[in-house]
């Protein structure tokens, strides 16, 4: 019997099904890639306020106009948003506390006007209810940035073996291909600064004036 | 050496488009993983504010998303005041704790306490709007939240 060779499937059209459903799922779907801020609110029930120095405040106010105002220190005035990220370091990093509030790793300017350490410093912003959704992002952005930097500094200064930031250890925690073993380091690391700096940066609720 | 010279003889042959099917396979199953698809189809307007600190939201954890800006061009009847979207519709500031709860009770019970709420609130939006989610927000004790944003330096003029 003569060989003949079976008669070839035609697979040219296998290329046009594959790029119809190719394309189906490109216009159906988004690379859903979602980062943003992540905050705490702060829970309803009412708690007596603790009392606070009037030094331990960084009173921020942002207006209908989304103007900043800055109450700290003794001092108010209006302030621009490229000068709030140091305007907070400085606040915070201040370290005027004496005794048992003594700050031993603030290196600010120990002004005694300002705040006594990184535990006691608090950061409050107040908006307006006409302020803008963007101007409050950028402000709390700038607060966070603030406290990214110090913690960053400190978890230099404790862990040098370390050859990254805390942010940057913060994100080697949360991926996934980080080994057990690497997170718990990570963790009890990440836990000690959180604790040297808490972020203490409340929201509080916006002004109605009329 | 004649079998040689035969080949030579013949035409050009035709270049083989066999593995093409799979080159677009390959591609079609990376976008089909890296993909999910859109749950819910945006009435508001939604260009999210930029910030840089910002942390990635955690897949992990179950999330529910709250949505607010004006409404967009199709849905101009709504007015022009910034409106809250949950799900596919239109919401209210009261709508938002059975919202809440409806979320929570489609959730297995141990991740109850890891839910995060998204805020994708569009940067024109009056932060008077904002603090009313985040105060109903408090009052069901959702207090876990992310503003989501855009990469991007908030300081740089727009």
């Amino acid at each position: 019997m003569a060989k003949r060779a079976a008669p070839e499937v035609n697979a040219g059209s296998m290329a046009d099904i594959a790029f119809l459903l190719l394309i189906f799922f490109l216009v159906t779907t988004t690379i859903e890639l979602d980062s943003g801020l992540n905050r705490k609110l702060p829970p309803i029930e009412e708690t007596e306020p603790p009392i606070i120095k009037e030094k331990n405040i960084f009173q921020l106010q942002v207006n209908r106009n989304n103007d900043l105002f800055l109450k700290t220190g003794g001092d108010e005035k209006i302030i621009e948003l490229k000068d709030l990220r140091k305007a907070a370091i400085d606040f915070l990093d201040n370290g005027a506390g004496q005794g048992p509030d003594k700050c031993d790793y603030c290196q600010g300017k120990k002004n005694p006007r300002s705040s006594d350490n990184f535990d006691k410093a608090i950061i409050s912003l107040q908006s307006d209810r006409a302020t803008k959704y963007d101007t409050y992002i950028a402000v709390s952005n700038e607060i966070i940035a603030a406290y990214n930097t110090l913690r960053d500094r400190e978890f230099k200064r404790m862990f040098p073996s370390e050859k990254v930031t805390y942010v940057e250890a913060e994100k080697e925690y949360a991926d996934p291909r980080t080994s057990d073993a690497r997170k718990e380091k990570l963790k009890e690391r990440l836990e000690k600064i959180k604790l040297l700096i808490p972020q203490k940066f409340s929201e509080a609720e916006p002004k109605s004036n009329n | 050496m004649s079998k040689f010279k035969k080949k030579k003889g013949g035409d050009l042959p035709a270049i083989s488009t066999a593995s093409l099917p799979d080159i677009v396979f390959m591609l079609l199953f990376f976008f089909m993983v890296a993909t999910v698809m859109r749950e819910t189809s945006l009435k508001v307007a939604n260009k999210l504010p930029v910030a840089d600190q910002v942390e990635k939201l955690d897949k992990k954890n179950p999330i529910s998303y709250i949505y607010a800006g004006k409404p967009s061009a199709n849905y101009k009847s709504f007015g022009t005041e910034p409106r809250i979207q949950l799900n596919d519709k239109f919401a209210d500031v009261k709508d938002i704790a059975p919202f809440i709860a409806a979320e929570r009770a489609a959730l297995r019970e141990e991740l109850v306490p890891f839910l995060t709420v998204a805020l994708k609130v569009d940067g024109e939006t009056n932060m008077g709007l904002v603090s009313d989610i985040k105060q109903e927000l408090r009052k069901v004790n959702a207090l876990k939240i992310n503003y989501t944003t855009r990469k991007g330096d908030p300081l740089a003029p727009k």
